[in-house]
């Protein structure tokens, strides 16, 4: 949890378009300029179509940019990515069914080419660090919605990724069930002192895990601000009773209301989980410009 | 007094461990006894009507006729069954073994070259629609009506399609998302092969399979309808039936679903010991 000031994540000038050629051209994203420093926990959050999934899969490199440069760790993304540098959790699990949750775990491990005695103790050690400890043998159908994205949360981190992306991890949760896994999340990212780029549509969400918010506005897909979270640290949940949480969660709704030019204010409102409750139906509209 | 309480309890918690196990036993009987009853209230309906309409033994034989003429047939003579049968099966597991392997060979050749799939899917759907039958004459020219090897090459095209479409599914049909976290973790696509689509092709290729076993007897039997060693299944169909043996007839076809229904079973089987985890075995939906 230090934030040094070495940004582990540099974005310059990355635009984004889609289609092409016979088909009509989309802009997802135009002039994003973006540093991460290690250690940070930045959420990105915006309205449907705002290009915040983009963005994220921009710096993992699962799709690359039209233009600019992303420099990960001091280097290209799909060196970083070849580097095996990134963790990535989705909105759903993505566990394997055939494999127990033990064997989901050590599949990056086998991959990377871990010996066997080291693939072991890590997902052991992931798995108690997500406190699925006693469900090494199960296999996924066995489990909870909850309990399948933290193992895959204790996959993504099984060979210690310079930084996590996670893409709405908690989407398709219930609101309990996600209010827990947000504590559960602080306290894995206090331990291991991984940098988090986490896409979200709930703005409590955010406020609550973040140290810095970006703001981000749909078509084309811009950042409009990025809000420093200054809560203090541990949160837990006195934290979203705080006068200083309810302000932040303000500005972000302000922030995201407020559209860039303001030439475009009757367009239907951002597609936000505004009041944090459910945003699970609107989840699926992402689609692949989200 | 404490060591009273904890047998007590022992032999409560033992009861109530024990108690689950009739109950599932009950379930059991009471989902296969609808079956169990229509299935042995037929026979006996047959057996009565058969007696009471005065229906002449060569067009419809009564059960107990059949099973003497399986008794009777089981070994030797001309219509000797079960050496039939047997010879049958190994033509059928053979056609099974080539046709799979066929299919499997070249559902890997099209889910990896796209240009594969677009020279050869056309040809395996438009040869999927030729009567089965149009090709006996030609097995039995290519490969010898007495060789067993021209009967498991009908069972072969038989089994072919239904393995090479399921297999080739099987592993194109892949969540996006997995794609994507294998690319996460810089995984070769040689990785992705063996760790992604391969294991989600296996519940695809059992399907493929159970419907196969059964289609390769039907591929066997019905090459054997155009010749063939004299004891085969097919070839003592067709000769009871010139001889108006139709108690024989039946005995045959109904081994012959015997075999079919075991052989299913027997893949069946290897289904669970594979796959412990796959959703059609917990009797859920995914």
């Amino acid at each position: 949890m230090t934030v040094s000031d070495k940004p582990v994540v540099q974005l310059q000038g990355v635009d984004k378009v889609f289609g092409g050629g016979d088909q009509p051209a989309t802009t997802a994203l135009e002039g994003i300029d973006l540093a991460i420093r290690s250690g940070e926990f930045v959420s990105l959050i915006g309205p449907s179509g705002c290009g915040k999934s983009t963005l994220l899969r921009i710096i993992g490199d699962l799709i690359s940019p039209s233009r600019g440069t992303v420099v990960v760790n001091g280097k290209p993304a799909d060196r970083a990515r070849r580097d095996r540098d990134y963790g990535m959790v989705f909105q759903a699990p993505v566990l394997f069914e055939w494999r127990t949750v033990e064997d989901n775990v050590k599949l990056p491990l086998e991959i990377q080419g871990a010996g066997s005695a080291k693939r072991t103790a890590r997902a052991k050690e992931m798995l108690e660090l997500v406190e699925l400890g006693d469900f090494l043998g199960h296999y996924p159908y066995q489990l909870s919605g909850g309990m399948q994205q933290r193992v895959a949360i204790a996959r993504a981190l099984a060979f210690e990724p310079a930084i996590l992306l996670m893409d709405e991890p908690f989407g398709a949760l219930d609101e309990m069930t996600r209010e827990r896994m947000n504590s559960e999340v602080l306290r894995i990212w206090e331990r291991t002192g991984t940098t988090v780029i986490f896409v979200t549509h709930s703005i409590p969400e955010a406020v609550f895990l973040s140290s810095r918010v970006v703001v981000m506005s749909a078509r084309p897909g811009r950042i409009t601000k990025v809000i420093d979270v200054d809560l203090p640290r541990p949160r837990n949940e006195d934290t979203r009773e705080t006068r200083r949480y309810f302000e932040l969660v303000t500005e972000v709704r302000e922030a995201l209301r407020r559209r860039r030019g303001g030439d475009n204010a009757d367009e239907a409102p951002p597609d936000t989980d505004i009041g944090g409750l459910g945003s699970v139906d609107r989840t699926m509209a992402e689609g692949a410009v989200g | 007094m404490s060591a009273t309480a904890g047998s007590i309890a022992s032999q409560g918690s033992a009861r109530g461990s024990g108690g689950g196990r009739p109950a599932r036993w009950a379930r059991t009987v009471r989902f296969y006894l609808p079956a169990v009853i229509v299935f042995v209230g037929g026979l006996v309906l047959w057996e009565l009507l058969v007696g009471v309409a005065n229906i002449r033994a060569f067009i419809f034989p009564k059960p107990t006729a059949i099973l003497a003429a399986l008794q009777a047939n089981w070994g030797q003579g001309t219509y000797a069954l079960a050496p039939s049968a047997q010879a049958t099966l190994v033509e059928a597991v053979g056609g099974l073994a080539i046709g799979t392997i066929a299919g499997v060979v070249v559902a890997f050749a099209t889910a990896r070259w796209v240009t594969a799939r677009a020279a050869l899917l056309p040809l395996a759907v438009a040869a999927n629609a030729i009567p089965i039958i149009a090709f006996a004459p030609l097995m039995n020219n290519w490969f010898g009506v007495l060789s067993p090897l021209s009967k498991m090459m009908m069972a072969a095209i038989l089994v072919f399609f239904p393995v090479m479409a399921n297999v080739t599914r099987g592993l194109v049909q892949v969540e996006p998302a997995a794609l994507e976290l294998m690319r996460s973790y810089a995984a070769t696509e040689w990785t992705v092969l063996r760790k992604v689509r391969i294991p989600n092709a296996l519940p695809f290729f059992f399907t493929a399979l159970r419907l196969a076993a059964t289609l390769s007897l039907i591929g066997a039997i019905v090459g054997e309808y155009f010749g063939g060693a004299s004891l085969v299944l097919g070839r003592i169909i067709v000769q009871s039936a010139s001889a108006l043996r139709f108690d024989v007839t039946w005995a045959a076809i109904v081994l012959g679903a015997a075999t079919g229904i075991v052989f299913y079973l027997v893949i069946v089987i290897i289904e669970r010991a594979v796959m412990p985890w796959h959703g059609s075995l917990r009797g859920s939906d995914s």
